[in-house]
């Protein structure tokens, strides 16, 4: 009986002194959970993340702005490498290279990309025309052969693909091939052919066809095509690819790695297609280059020109031979690992990076056949 | 009543009104409303701009590439081409839609049909599935299937819903009575539909044909996928491949004059068929005696069956089975596929709250404040949902580059793209709700004193909160599965389901798409059983606010 007593009549006080007593063990050992565990768990986070806000303030933890017009899953895997590498951090803003090219256009002196990564060197040619390109390192652009580099050493080749055409073996027999892309355009492929206009991997091709016959025959020979085309207009080489193999359509230009990349995803056993060369130094046989460029407006010149050093490198180059990418890499001497016909044994039109320039031709012939 | 309650006013009210308001009498109400009206043409005005930035970037990049390159580029035999493919197009899918939303709208509010509460929530997915995933869906089941009829079989089947929503909640809502008098007459079940039941829906239907084709005037995704070319294709291609986005730009000046075309039809359709609706709001509805399908039940059943079937089967069939066919591709990790749906949804949610707010001072201004001002006001905001959405990104860098650099590819700016892009969607659904609230529960939080803001937050809103909802839910999925604006705003480094599923397909690599596309859907489906549920619920609440 005395200890409830006890208990009752101390029970004024006692709860208070309980909790008054545990406010400062409570206290230190929120400040232990703190200190000990808590702190140092953030502190690196916290570090990174003002970094980042900061731009990169810190050597050790620059951060770079890459504008991807690439395929993304190329270049996660580069900028991968990369990052563990030199511990520069890269953000990338994946987009189509074209509307890149445009927002950079949009953003003028004052963009926030470092580096401009883009399919075909159009886009870059555009950009350099704009004065926006800065020079790239000297030691990187001798790492690619010279008529793969900018003409003025303002963007760098990192790897290429080459143009021909996919056709679907069961709508096409091997006698019913063109030997050029120019007899494309004739009646016998009405009604078979697919057409990509608006792909810019085709405008290479265009332009090379009316270098080599000029702009009238050009003209006829896009005529031509859409008439073929008829209703098979598609918005891309992956979507036109794609039709070709299942059937919807016979044959069309592309450029060889959609081939390879749709047979790597489906499974050789679900091919129905088979990508082929037009006849050597044929102007729809015109090799594609992909490169990199440092925005003049960067305020990280230093780690974009590592960026595109790495790109070219052997280390980076021997990531692209070895990807599912199915590009050559141009870089450093590296071949690609793939199955695909060697890059020394293809024969294109022989058209020079200036000569594909802007595009701006290729474009203005596509509208003036009403293509586009 | 109102008088009493007026009198009583000043004896029962708590607190002294702000100001020291005296309570007046009618007359003086009347002259607070002509008072109140500024601020509201203000906020209202201030709304419409903003919507309207877009096309004043329209006028600015056409007079940047100089109009005789806009002629160069219109007068060509392809536009006409364009032209006739847009306008058939248009008509083909706005008149299933409205025949398709209607049919499907009547059974589910109107008929016994079996299992109507679970068709109520599927037939309304089909707005929440990418419009690209629908056609490739399409695409990998009938491999020939493209141009005219392609376009219209699978637009329809996406943008049906945006008539089947307001013309379900407007039977909901309409008193029934009327069409027991019709039958008790001796009007045949069908004859009762389409004299009196059709008339009860005429605005609604008006209104949701109207969303449909100012959406089929802006669509880019479908269009390109099933090969059919429009005017928004061309403006693409112009865009993506000329380097020219003034010469684009100047092609949407078509869209918009086309948009125009479209608002002035609606407004010759729907005059006079307006004022109606308030007066049926001030009915009481009560359930209504559902019609007895009979024989007709298993048709019934098969066609809403089939219609589910080919607006949320194809596209969820199309996933499946890139997921199994793809097989090849690497899956993406869960922390992609989480971080995607995370930033897609913040987006989303933020842009719909945004949409909602704007939406209302313009709904509240054309509806109590009807007048050419508030009617311009309405169209106008209407009007961007017939410009592509690339348009409306562009218009956004173009402004934020030159004239607030600090919000250029912020989460903001992208919030204020969708809100933009998708005001008209929050713009009816507020109207709508609006509309069957009698002004005089409004006219008597006046008459107690309050201020106009106070009156708007809790007398107003609290009653259309319903109706903002859905806006905000419409928006919400809308939102979640856009693309092209998301590709040219969102902040460096982040991505979104739709930027991520986009991707993936194009590098061929399906497979990892397609889970992309999974977790799209089921973000959507939450949103879309609030919805079926609220307009479930519709009939209840009306009975107690009215």
């Amino acid at each position: 009986m005395r200890l409830p007593v006890y208990r009752q009549a101390d029970g004024v006080r006692r709860p208070v002194a309980r909790v008054a007593s545990r406010v400062p063990a409570a206290l230190a050992a929120l400040a232990a959970l703190a200190g000990l565990g808590t702190l140092p768990a953030l502190a690196p986070a916290g570090a990174a993340a003002s970094a980042r806000a900061a731009g990169g303030s810190r050597s050790s933890r620059v951060t770079i702005t890459l504008y991807n017009g690439q395929h993304p899953e190329t270049t996660s895997a580069l900028v991968a490498a990369f990052e563990k590498r030199t511990g520069i951090r890269v953000v990338v803003r994946d987009g189509d290279e074209d509307q890149l090219a445009d927002e950079i256009l949009e953003e003028g002196g004052s963009s926030p990309a470092d580096v401009f990564y883009s399919e075909n060197s159009p886009a870059l040619e555009d950009l350099q025309s704009h004065g926006l390109l800065a020079k790239v390192w000297a030691s990187t652009l001798e790492e690619v052969p010279r008529r793969y580099d900018s003409p003025e050493g303002d963007w760098v080749g990192v790897s290429a693909r080459v143009s021909g055409f996919v056709y679907n073996t069961r709508l096409l027999s091997r006698s019913q091939l063109p030997r050029s892309v120019l007899d494309l355009a004739s009646p016998r492929y009405e009604g078979k052919l697919a057409l990509a206009p608006t792909e810019t991997d085709f405008q290479p091709v265009v332009t090379a066809v009316e270098r080599a016959v000029g702009h009238e025959k050009a003209l006829r020979w896009l005529e031509g095509l859409k008439r073929n085309a008829g209703s098979h207009v598609y918005p891309d080489d992956e979507t036109l690819t794609a039709a070709v193999n299942s059937g919807q359509v016979a044959i069309g230009v592309v450029n060889d790695y959609y081939w390879y990349r749709l047979r790597y995803d489906l499974g050789a056993p679900r091919m129905r297609s088979v990508f082929a060369y037009f006849a050597p130094r044929d102007p729809g046989y015109v090799v594609d280059v992909s490169g990199a460029a440092v925005l003049r407006s960067s305020r990280h010149r230093r780690a974009a020109e590592e960026l595109l050093a790495f790109l070219v490198s052997r280390e980076g180059e021997q990531i692209l031979a070895h990807s599912q990418s199915y590009e050559y890499p141009l870089g450093s001497g590296v071949g690609t690992a793939q199955p695909i016909r060697p890059f020394d044994e293809l024969r294109p039109d022989p058209v020079t990076i200036a000569e594909l320039g802007e595009g701006r031709a290729a474009l203005a012939l596509l509208q003036q056949a009403q293509v586009l | 009543m109102t008088l009493t309650f007026e009198r009583q006013a000043p004896e029962q009210r708590p607190f002294p009104g702000p100001g020291g308001r005296r309570p007046r009498a009618r007359g003086r109400v009347r002259a607070r409303r002509a008072e109140r009206r500024p601020w509201l043409a203000f906020a209202s005005l201030a709304v419409v701009g903003l919507v309207l930035l877009p096309l004043a970037f329209l006028l600015l990049q056409a007079a940047n590439s100089g109009w005789s390159e806009v002629w160069r580029l219109l007068w060509r035999h392809l536009t006409l081409t364009l032209l006739s493919n847009t306008l058939q197009l248009a008509v083909v899918v706005t008149a299933a839609s409205a025949v398709i939303g209607t049919g499907a709208a009547w059974a589910t509010e109107r008929t016994g049909l079996p299992a109507r509460r679970a068709f109520g929530a599927l037939v309304v997915l089909p707005v929440a599935i990418p419009d690209f995933v629908v056609a490739s869906g399409w695409v990998s089941l009938f491999p020939s299937l493209h141009g005219l009829l392609g376009a219209s079989i699978v637009l329809t089947l996406g943008l049906y819903p945006l008539v089947y929503l307001p013309v379900a909640a407007s039977l909901r809502s309409s008193d029934p009575a009327q069409e027991e008098v019709a039958r008790s007459l001796g009007l045949g079940p069908w004859r009762t539909f389409f004299r009196v039941t059709l008339h009860q829906v005429r605005a609604a239907l008006l209104g949701g044909c109207l969303l449909v084709a100012l959406y089929l005037l802006a669509e880019f995704g479908a269009f390109s996928i099933l090969r059919f070319q429009t005017f928004t294709t061309e403006i693409y291609a112009e865009i993506q491949v000329g380097f020219d986005p003034a010469a684009g730009a100047a092609l949407s000046l078509v869209l918009v004059v086309l948009g125009l075309a479209v608002l002035a039809g609606e407004w010759a359709a729907s005059n006079g068929s307006r004022g109606s609706r308030a007066a049926l709001s001030s009915a009481r509805p009560r359930p209504p005696v559902r019609a007895r399908l009979g024989r007709g039940t298993l048709p019934a059943l098969a066609s809403m069956g089939l219609l589910v079937a080919l607006g949320v089967g194809v596209p969820v069939g199309a996933i499946v089975y890139w997921l199994v066919s793809y097989t090849r591709t690497t899956l993406p990790g869960a922390a992609s596929l989480a971080s995607a749906a995370w930033h897609t949804f913040a987006y989303s949610a933020a842009a719909a709250a945004l949409a909602s707010l704007l939406a209302l001072p313009v709904a509240i201004l054309s509806v109590r404040r009807r007048g050419r001002l508030s009617l311009a006001l309405e169209r106008a905001g209407m009007l961007v949902q017939a410009v592509p959405g690339l348009v409306v990104a562009l218009s956004l860098v173009y402004f934020s580059v030159r004239y607030a650099r600090f919000a250029y590819q912020s989460a903001a700016l992208l919030v204020v793209a969708y809100s933009l892009m998708f005001f008209p969607l929050a713009l009816v659904a507020a109207r709508a709700s609006l509309a069957r609230v009698p002004p005089r529960l409004e006219e008597i939080g006046r008459s107690l004193g309050r201020r106009p803001v106070l009156v708007l937050l809790r007398v107003t809103v609290p009653l259309v909160l319903p109706g903002l909802l859905a806006g905000f839910f419409l928006v919400f999925l809308t939102a979640t599965t856009e693309l092209v604006a998301t590709l040219l705003l969102v902040p460096n480094g982040v991505q979104t389901l739709a930027t991520q599923f986009w991707a993936y397909s194009s590098d061929l690599a399906y497979g990892a798409a397609a889970p992309f596309a999974a977790v799209m859907l089921a973000v959507a489906v939450v949103p879309t059983y609030l919805l079926g549920r609220w307009f479930d619920r519709l009939p209840s609440r009306l009975a107690r606010t009215a």
